[in-house]
């Protein structure tokens, strides 16, 4: 057995050990936590004994672990500095006239530095913080605002508009030289299945890709792969209706995969080009469901025609918390692109760009409202300057 | 993925451990982890940069206290301020002396607003209480009948009529009246807080229906959009608290101290899955630790109450006591362990697991392999593996599709646990203890709750 293995042997076995203490030995102290919970000065932590031998244990594998060398996040000086105008960075009071479509948060705290001009520490923090509200994430942004720096430095520019538009350079190179269009061009029909968390918007999305797709020629049916929350498929429905294809459902509580290979075969019946099919939203933290994501993935890869594109859906107002979305239902069904949704609100969707940059998968539509025209195919210049305003 | 903030401030920290104070440099270093920690939780910037001025003088005092451990102090300290804030006062509900108690919800689309409205039903009707849900999402197809199913799963009515939501909401608390309910829970369709003309729509249903309690139902997942949703919805609606939803997922949740620092209402419920029991009171602490990413034992435990077998668990617990844990043992401990999802999960929310374990790509297949080979034996050979010659060797590998120095390895790495678990001093002398302490413990909640 390789060392990996005998490693995630190892891990198994800390983990076990470390449940079966918890339980054992805790549970007392859980109990004890809980009457005690009104006050607050008192840590759960505090109360739960640790399960003895567990730090030995551990112990153990930090001696493993101590070989790693730790890399220090580079701890950049600039953006220690807490800036005092965090009141200003604010949208401003009047819902109106701060958070209108196209100049958000991030816009506007740019276009307001470019009038600065003069390149102060403060003036790259301010940019570093400008890209973390747009959802970028931390490490993403310290690493653009560096490199931006650096670019900066070597060319001898000398204005903030010219930083700012290096910046939108960099970001727009990382976006650059992927396959952004649907690609359905496998023997018919062609296959698009829509993953993602709850309620990002999968089903709404159909209805919309559905419009998109007839609009330009193509027949589409559409699978009904939702069958866990209630009323989806109903909801689906109503879509296809108002796209006017049709669509194959299953019973509620059903299977999906088979729903969807159904759905294939009607397709390949009556000739149809494409079929988009629903899922159920999942969280990437539950292993049953997103087990069962991979059987529906097997299932439609063995469906008539080809499995094309398997879209993973994620909502603009998403955190950081959509790169572990990305990474496990990458690894459950190989997701080739991502769509993403509700882009007409104040968020800016920022983690998209972090999902493309650090897993490759290309942004392929954006979700700008709730009506049947509302999906546009993604454009990252558009994208960038909406962030850079 | 992200370090929790024990291991950052642990990585400044050790560099300077030799130090009897920490220099007010050392505390600058420590705050800009603070604030990465934080921001990598999606707290909003704004926040969070207030959050750590006011940690610094904390921050100072703790490292002035010539502990031994400044790191874990300062990390205290975060956690204490973090608790307080996030707790503060509880939403104590109370009910309308003219019944019915109105609840109104509120969010943007896809926070699960139809979910928690039948979540909340449940909640209320198990408190015995009789509440009516009404469905004024007439935006989104399918909303009502989604409202339905849900509210026949929860053994609540639904109201609804083709009208507008202003009329729906008035006429279900009609309705409410009529037939004797003593709570209505009106669901709403989801809207963008920059969106006017709904931002005015809700406002009016609000006016019309004069609502006891207004939620904001929030996503746990959801980044620094958090403060711009919270505040604008507060300004229509002026909330009593929040309710934040997803809360299984493995989100940091950092947009819980957002809307707490922006409404000022406490966060009153949390939701933690798809069924409909999953529904709970909020809990500072288990948001404080689970934002700093320091391991949420609390979650994890219910976690495994909730999946594990008690049983097999309380088998394998004194197999181990008695220092007799096989591999049978073994292998039916990990088919349990299995069932409470990836390994890399169960490994985030144990604390003090080291940055570096975190880190590392764990690939589930791995574990099933393990379980193959062990599945391979024969209930003899799991008991007493020294039975494992060659050609019985040679057998396990086929059978369970691996190499035979794949087999080899296993047995070498469960012989060297076994030698591991004596090492931790697991003995048959403390076992009798533990067992006693573990079930009146359990005893005792149950009959708590």
């Amino acid at each position: 057995m390789g060392s990996y293995s005998g490693w995630i042997m190892h891990l198994l076995f800390l983990v076990l050990v470390y449940l079966i203490a918890v339980l054992v030995v805790a549970a007392g102290g859980v109990y004890i936590s809980r009457q005690r919970r009104s006050r607050l000065s008192t840590s759960s932590k505090k109360v739960m004994p640790a399960p003895p031998g567990t730090l030995t244990a551990r112990g153990g594998e930090d001696e493993k672990a101590a070989s790693v060398v730790t890399e220090q996040p580079p701890v950049d000086n600039v953006a220690s500095v807490v800036s005092s105008d965090v009141e200003e960075r604010e949208p401003p009071k009047s819902l109106s006239a701060g958070l209108s479509k196209t100049r958000g948060v991030i816009g506007a705290a740019l276009s307001r530095m470019k009038l600065r001009g003069g390149l102060s520490e403060e003036f790259w923090s301010e940019l570093e913080e400008t890209l973390i509200l747009g959802d970028i994430g931390l490490e993403i942004s310290r690493d653009l605002v560096s490199k931006t720096r650096d670019a900066f430095r070597q060319t001898g520019l000398n204005s903030s508009v010219e930083a700012i538009d290096l910046l939108r350079r960099q970001m727009l190179a990382d976006l650059e030289g992927k396959e952004r269009s649907l690609t359905l061009f496998g023997e018919a029909p062609n296959l698009v299945l829509l993953v993602g968390v709850n309620g990002v918007g999968k089903t709404t999305t159909i209805g919309k890709l559905a419009n998109y797709l007839t609009s330009r020629g193509s027949s589409v049916i559409l699978a009904a792969g939702d069958t866990f929350r209630a009323a989806a498929s109903e909801q689906l429905e109503q879509w296809a209706n108002a796209a006017n294809v049709e669509i194959v459902k299953g019973s509620s509580g059903g299977d999906p995969a088979s729903v969807i290979f159904d759905a294939a075969s009607r397709a390949k019946a009556i000739g149809a080009d494409v079929v988009i099919a629903d899922t159920a939203g999942r969280l990437q933290t539950s292993s049953n469901l997103m087990g069962e994501l991979a059987k529906i993935h097997r299932v439609a890869q063995k469906a008539p025609g080809t499995l094309s594109e398997v879209l993973l859906v994620v909502d603009a107002t998403t955190g950081q918390n959509g790169l572990s979305q990305a990474k496990s239902f990458s690894q459950a069904a190989q997701t080739t692109g991502v769509v993403l949704t509700k882009l007409d609100g104040s968020a800016k969707g920022g983690i998209a760009f972090a999902i493309e940059r650090e897993l490759g998968i290309p942004i392929k539509f954006v979700g700008t409202g709730e009506k049947m025209g509302d999906l546009v195919p993604f454009d990252p210049a558009t994208f960038v300057d909406e962030i850079c305003g | 993925m992200f370090d929790g903030l024990g291991n950052r401030l642990d990585s400044v920290l050790t560099r300077i451990k030799g130090k009897s104070r920490l220099s007010p440099a050392d505390v600058d270093e420590a705050l800009v982890e603070i604030r990465a920690a934080l921001l990598e939780a999606d707290v909003a910037l704004s926040v969070t940069n207030n959050f750590v001025e006011r940690i610094r003088s904390v921050a100072v005092g703790a490292a002035a206290s010539r502990s031994l451990t400044p790191g874990q102090q300062i990390v205290k300290a975060v956690d204490a301020e973090l608790v307080r804030v996030l707790g503060g006062e509880s939403l104590k509900i109370t009910y309308a002396s003219k019944p019915p108690t109105i609840f109104l919800l509120a969010g943007l689309q896809g926070a699960g607003k139809t979910t928690t409205a039948a979540k909340l039903a449940l909640h209320f009707r198990r408190n015995g209480r009789s509440p009516l849900l009404v469905a004024a999402d007439l935006q989104r197809p399918a909303a009502v009948e989604q409202l339905r199913t849900l509210g026949e799963r929860a053994s609540v009515p639904v109201f609804s009529q083709p009208t507008d939501p202003v009329s729906v909401a008035k006429a279900g608390i009609d309705e409410a009246r009529r037939v004797g309910r003593d709570i209505v829970i009106i669901d709403t369709a989801g809207r963008l807080a920059i969106d006017e003309s709904l931002m005015a729509e809700i406002s009016s249903i609000s006016h019309a229906v004069q609502p006891s309690y207004t939620f904001l139902v929030i996503d746990a997942m959801i980044g620094q959009d958090a403060v711009n949703t919270a505040k604008a919805f507060n300004e229509t609606l002026s909330l009593d608290g929040v309710i934040m939803t997803k809360l299984d997922g493995d989100a940091r949740g950092g947009a819980a101290l957002s809307v707490k620092e922006v409404v000022g209402k406490p966060i009153a419920f949390g939701s933690t899955g798809e069924k409909l029991e999953d529904f709970d009171t909020f809990y500072p602490e288990r948001m404080a630790s689970r934002i700093l990413g320091m391991g949420d034992v609390l979650t994890l435990i219910e976690q495994a109450e909730r999946t594990l077998d008690e049983e097999v668990t309380k088998k394998g617990a004194s197999r181990m006591m008695e220092g007799r844990f096989d591999l049978d043992d073994f292998l039916e401990q990990l088919r349990q362990v299995k069932k409470m999802g990836p390994l890399k999960g169960i490994m985030g929310m144990l604390p003090g697991v080291p940055k570096e374990l975190k880190d590392v790509d764990i690939d589930d297949k791995e574990i099933d392999r393990i379980e193959a080979i062990i599945s391979s034996m024969t209930i003899d050979e799991r008991r007493n593996p020294k039975l494992i010659d060659g050609s019985r060797r040679q057998r396990i590998a086929s059978g369970s599709g691996v190499q035979t120095h794949q087999v080899t390895g296993l047995l070498k790495q469960f012989t060297e646990m076994q030698k591991v678990m004596k090492q931790m001093g697991i003995g048959p002398a403390s076992a009798t203890r533990r067992h006693k302490t573990k079930s009146n413990a359990r005893k005792g909640r149950r009959n708590k709750r």
